[in-house]
């Protein structure tokens, strides 16, 4: 009957929890044919990943329960097969990656251990299993494989921990491969190159490609048809680049509407007196140089963007210039006063001054406390700000400022989704009437179409208040709309240092090309003809 | 002005934690019964005491469940033949200053030194840990019983090394989770703020720690009880006439072939108090949780809606 691969029909998928049953996938139907890579996009809470676990039987039950549908795979239904047959299917021919392989991967064994396991549970013999699992990490590109299979996996980088996943979940030479948003974790150039070893190993072995994102550029880059689902349901399926061009569905028009990276860039603000002035900020631990001599000049109502891979340094030269860490080395003047040098009573008072927003909202406000706790604590340390009867105005407004009610002053975190919760960290920096706020990743946790309103309010803030930004990214595309000036980082090093137009329209370094090259683009023909520089570049 | 109106002021808590309780029933018995542990505590001694020490040969070990000697033989009587239930009630005075005494003391002071060693910089949390280790290396009956011979024995000084010997098992535990909440970025966040270490510690840090040493209490209420039982058994504990639960075991020991219910009685009101504090803690970890919260205001708008 069904000639497809795999074949999803009409799955419901309900969880129940205290608040009710939530109808996770409601009567989703997709396909998949073997060489084929298929997307499903879809942002935090769409029920992307959850047709998936349905396959891999991954759905505990209860709380879940899978109340209608069937998934074909071979033109069976793994819905009501066996739990024996099905175990052997999983792992055999369905093999699965996560986002977080340190997660994945048991830190007591070698990684040649681990994949070899994986080929002796299922019938090799032990030698054939060495040489086998040899054989894949070399594949996947892993430097020296013999002398890396005895290592542990927290001695792998990022890209070469979910590089030993994908070997792993090769070893049995599965016929679907279900990727859970597998560069999610990665940096941008390191993101590219996985994303093309998938590729590769696709056309190698003929498997089909299940790849769950949320991000418009990898679709983009890899899928050949995309599955786009909001809030359990399918509302668009096809071709990518059909999808891209003529999005039929209102949804699928605003994710692809908030793709950053295509407003008018910043024009360069007159030049004026700095604010902050950073001359020669050096971090150094132990033997390890994390930051070398940072130099660079902000003024009020300006916007710097600090761009670099992990391990760049960006997040320390952040957190020297809050003095969160100790500085090594240079100084750092705000308003003509050294901020390397204070005395922690002076700190405390220029802690007024200077805000910072944290990546993760969900960890930087402490869940024991009301959002109307988290926003007056900040006038509760600092007594001189408001009286205590004008609080109450206040946080109204402030919460009114970044979006939200002030009815919501009662609850607490937990209560509100991840951009909701970005907002109130943005409003309890506020409260303390900053001149300088520092972001660090502020967006980078936050889904598409979120990350656009919470730049914009942003923006919206620098302007109406004068408040100059430093915003940390990994992510070229994101600070395009929103900063002045961009300083990309290697290595705890400056790179580059110029205007947004400057870095965007004529990078000089080569880090700097090979970081816009490896960004995603959201549209698939601006995608191919970024692979193919990308391709060049590394040849060249 | 409108704007204004519509903060809600917060929620009284107490009708809120009311309302929590009455939705765990079995939290709702705990406290209960905690409570009535409590008012034997306060009156039991001014009330019972002559007839728990009058004795009465004819009456020794005599069983339970027989009402013909008066209501207070109704658990038994003891080896000379006083009534159980009017002993024990009278000895929760005592149990309770010394188990009470102990685990506060030396939970408030493991958790103020632990705080400091978890915060502080790495001299002072040397100092503090190998204290701390000095303690643990030593038995802690040797130690009592040293610090007993020495200073003879008093419901003070039993409170005192009861205390002293426990206070690493909550600075340990107290240092090792405030080592890992400092590096949370709730934390972080407040010092941007400009919060002073003090705010830092007990306003974003404590209440993270507290359940866990809450729980560590209640059991360790437990533990307290029958080391100061064997330590009253040793003769440096309470001394008779005065009584407690832990001394009323150790006095029923030898008989417990014969009569069980000297040993019984005592130790069932030992279970029962643990067992209580533990409910109640477990109550209170989800209660003064935001996160968890909504698990017994759950449960009591459903019953709300059904009635």
């Amino acid at each position: 009957m069904s000639a497809h691969l795999l074949e999803v029909r009409n799955l419901s998928v309900e969880f129940h929890t205290a608040t009710g049953t939530v109808k996770a996938v409601k009567n989703v139907s997709y396909h998949l044919d073997r060489g084929e890579t298929l997307a499903i996009l879809g942002e935090s809470g769409s029920g992307k990943s959850v047709s998936a676990s349905a396959i891999m039987n991954l759905i505990d039950m209860p709380p879940g329960k899978i109340t209608s549908g069937e998934i074909l795979f071979d033109g069976k239904d793994l819905l009501t097969m066996d739990p024996a047959a099905r175990r052997d299917v999983n792992g055999r021919r369905i093999a699965m990656i996560f986002q977080d392989p340190l997660s994945h991967l048991n830190p007591v064994y070698t990684v040649g251990w681990q994949i070899e396991e994986a080929l002796t549970a299922h019938g090799a013999t032990r030698a054939a299993a060495r040489s086998e699992a040899l054989r894949l990490v070399a594949r996947v590109g892993i430097p020296a494989p013999e002398a890396s299979l005895k290592k542990y996996p927290h001695e792998f980088s990022g890209g070469q921990r979910q590089r030993l996943m994908i070997a792993m979940a090769l070893a049995l030479k599965p016929d679907l491969l279900i990727a859970d948003e597998p560069t999610t974790a990665l940096d941008v150039t390191v993101q590219a190159e996985v994303l093309a070893l998938l590729e590769e190993l696709q056309h190698e072995t003929g498997m089909g490609v299940l790849i769950i994102t949320h991000d418009l550029g990898v679709v983009a880059e890899i899928a050949d048809r995309v599955v786009v689902m909001n809030a359990g349901e399918v509302v668009e399926t096809g071709e990518t680049g059909e999808v891209y061009r003529n999005p039929a569905h209102p949804y699928t028009k605003k994710l692809i509407g908030a793709a950053p990276g295509k407003g008018a860039m910043h024009a360069p603000l007159a030049r004026a007196e700095p604010v902050l002035s950073v001359r020669g900020a050096r971090k150094v631990y132990g033997e390890f140089t994390a930051v070398h001599e940072v130099s660079f000049d902000l003024m009020a109502g300006e916007t710097l963007a600090i761009v670099g891979e992990s391990g760049s340094g960006k997040s320390t030269v952040a957190k020297m210039l809050l003095r969160l860490e100790e500085p090594s080395g240079g100084q750092a003047f705000w308003k003509g006063r050294d901020l390397f040098a204070m005395a922690p009573a002076e700190l405390y008072a220029l802690r007024r001054d200077l805000q910072m927003v944290f990546q993760d909202p969900t960890q930087s406000l402490n869940p024991r406390m009301t959002v109307w706790q988290l926003i007056t604590e900040a006038w509760v340390i600092h007594p001189g700000i408001l009286p205590r009867d004008k609080w109450k105005a206040r946080v109204a407004e402030l919460l009114g400022q970044v979006g939200l009610k002030p009815e919501m002053a009662g609850r607490y975190p937990h209560q509100f989704s991840g951009g909701q919760r970005q907002r109130i960290a943005i409003a309890r920096a506020l409260a303390l009437e900053p001149q300088l706020i520092i972001c660090d990743e502020a967006v980078s946790a936050l889904d598409v179409s979120v990350q656009a309103q919470v730049i914009e309010l942003l923006d919206g803030l620098r302007k109406r208040l004068g408040i100059a930004f430093v915003f940390i990214a990994h992510d070229l595309p994101v600070v395009r709309d929103f900063a002045d000036h961009v300083m990309v980082m290697q290595k705890g090093r400056v790179v580059e240092l110029g205007t947004v137009r400057e870095v965007f329209e004529t990078p000089r370094e080569p880090y700097t090309q090979a970081l816009l090259a490896a960004g995603l683009d959201p549209d698939p023909e601006v995608q191919a003809a970024r692979r193919k520089a990308r391709l060049a570049l590394a040849e060249g | 002005m409108a704007v204004t109106d519509t903060i809600p002021d917060e929620p009284k808590p107490l009708v809120r934690f009311a309302r929590m309780l009455w939705a765990d029933k079995f939290a709702l018995l705990a406290v209960i019964f905690l409570l009535a542990v409590l008012v034997m505590a306060l009156i039991g001694p001014a009330w019972l005491d002559a007839v728990a020490q009058k004795q009465n040969l004819r009456g020794r070990n005599a069983p339970p469940f027989d009402l013909s000697r008066g209501w207070l033989f109704v658990l038994g009587g003891d080896a000379l033949g006083r009534p159980l239930l009017a002993r024990i009630i009278v000895a929760t005075q005592n149990t309770m200053m010394v188990a009470a005494g102990a685990v506060l003391f030396s939970a408030i002071m493991g958790t103020v030194l632990g705080l400091v060693a978890g915060y502080a910089g790495k001299r002072t949390a040397q100092v503090i840990l190998r204290l701390a280790d000095v303690i643990m290396s030593f038995p802690s009956l040797l130690l009592a019983v040293i610090v007993l011979y020495i200073l003879g024995p008093s419901i003070l000084n039993l409170v005192v090394v009861l205390a002293i010997t426990r206070i690493p098992v909550y600075l340990r535990t107290t240092r090792a989770e405030v080592m890992e909440v400092r590096e949370r970025m709730f934390v972080q966040a407040a010092k941007v703020m400009g919060a002073s270490p003090r705010r830092i510690i007990f306003r974003h840090i404590l209440p993270v720690v507290l359940p866990t040493l809450m729980t560590i209490a209640t059991l360790d209420f437990a533990f307290v009880m029958l080391a100061e039982s064997s330590l009253s058994f040793l003769g440096i504990g309470i001394q008779p006439p005065e009584i407690t639960w832990g001394l009323m075991i150790a006095q029923g020991k030898q008989y417990l072939t014969n009569a069980w219910w000297l040993s019984f009685w005592p130790g069932l009101a030992i279970i029962l108090t643990t067992l209580s504090l533990n409910l109640l803690s477990g109550w209170m970890r989800i209660a003064l949780d935001p996160v968890q919260r909504w698990r017994l205001e759950m449960r009591q708008t459903k019953k709300g809606t059904k009635a």
